[in-house]
């Protein structure tokens, strides 16, 4: 049972895959990417995830306690910071294609002039 | 190809992809178990050099260099969103407040409440990055907050003074300035936390005012000439 935590991030890939495939809109499929994307800050901290303890930061507990792993979270903001970045310029794309082509579903964009 | 074939290739890549991540996961240390052998490494070293917030110190003194890249791919990734949503041949960008919009029908509360909260967050945002070192925040969040920040103006109906607040230039050269002192002391002098982090809090404030800016644009001001 100890493992049924890190099956969390599987799924949670798996959904938002699943609405990449099925999107009809791309904003819909950019959300579903970061939905995707939100698996890998779940893995990190499952994986750093220690019972019975703190945040990593000292400034109001003794050096000696016990403290989940810093280095996943720290890897974690690093993930936080380009998944959104990588949104931004996603959605920045999707704003061009519905100017450009006069729709934003995937499946009316198979070629690549209208 | 058709919905239904997506589909179906779906299904048999997420059941493989199930299969495997099962398989990967079943050989993990126990969940919450008490083996973190690089957690306790770093944690000694942050304290040793004086950086309660453990994360503070691996992502600006530990691992500084690293960071260094994240911080570009911030920038590039900024830099490219702008360059997508700039304005092309056939449109036309009107200036704000060129039909002398004043600012718009919004309740009186709201008014309010985005003026009030304007300052309240700008010092919350300045002290996320100050205090970054010793409690949880640092210069990523803080930048966001900042950078979000100055865009209750707006959410107050405000649009004319939104663009008056915040000269694109200034932003832009902040900006530059930024990423180049982050550069810069992340080569030489990494593990100053405290300027580091006020570095990166100035580019990622910078970075979401640019983008949010090419966005309300899009949104507000660019028009097809016809």
């Amino acid at each position: 049972m100890s493992h049924l935590a890190y099956l969390i991030p599987g799924w949670i890939l798996l959904v938002g895959v699943y609405g990449i495939v099925t999107s009809r809109n791309l904003v819909h499929a950019v959300v579903c990417l970061s939905v995707a994307q939100s698996a890998t800050y779940v893995l990190l901290l499952v994986i750093g995830y220690r019972r019975h303890a703190t945040a990593p930061v000292f400034s109001d507990i003794k050096p000696t306690g016990d403290v989940v792993d810093p280095i996943v979270q720290a890897l974690t903001l690093t993930d936080i910071v380009v998944g959104a970045t990588v949104t931004a310029l996603l959605l920045a794309l999707t704003v061009q294609v519905a100017k450009r082509r006069g729709t934003v579903d995937p499946d009316r964009l198979r070629s690549l002039e209208p | 190809m058709s919905p239904r074939g997506r589909l179906i290739v779906f299904l048999l890549g997420g059941a493989g992809f199930a299969v495997l991540f099962v398989l990967g996961t079943v050989h993990l240390p126990d969940f919450g178990g008490t083996w973190h052998p690089y957690g306790e490494r770093t944690v000694s070293n942050a304290v040793a050099r004086h950086t309660p917030n453990v994360i503070s110190s691996i992502n600006f003194d530990q691992r500084a260099f690293d960071t260094l890249g994240e911080e570009l791919i911030l920038m590039a990734s900024a830099l490219a969103a702008v360059v997508v949503l700039r304005g092309v041949r056939a449109e036309q960008e009107e200036t704000a407040g060129a039909h002398e919009y004043g600012p718009a029908e919004v309740f009186d509360a709201l008014r309010i409440t985005g003026y009030l909260l304007l300052p309240i967050t700008l010092v919350a945002g300045v002290y996320i990055v100050a205090h970054g070192s010793l409690s949880p925040g640092g210069g990523f969040q803080g930048g966001i907050v900042l950078g979000s920040a100055i865009h209750l103006v707006y959410l107050a109906g405000d649009y004319p003074a939104l663009a008056r607040i915040r000269p694109i230039p200034v932003f832009e050269s902040g900006e530059a300035v930024a990423a180049g002192a982050f550069v810069l002391l992340a080569l030489a002098a990494a593990g100053q936390v405290t300027a580091m982090n006020a570095a990166v809090g100035a580019e990622v404030g910078c970075a979401v005012v640019l983008v949010l800016a090419k966005f309300f644009e899009q949104a507000l001001l660019v028009r097809t000439s016809s």
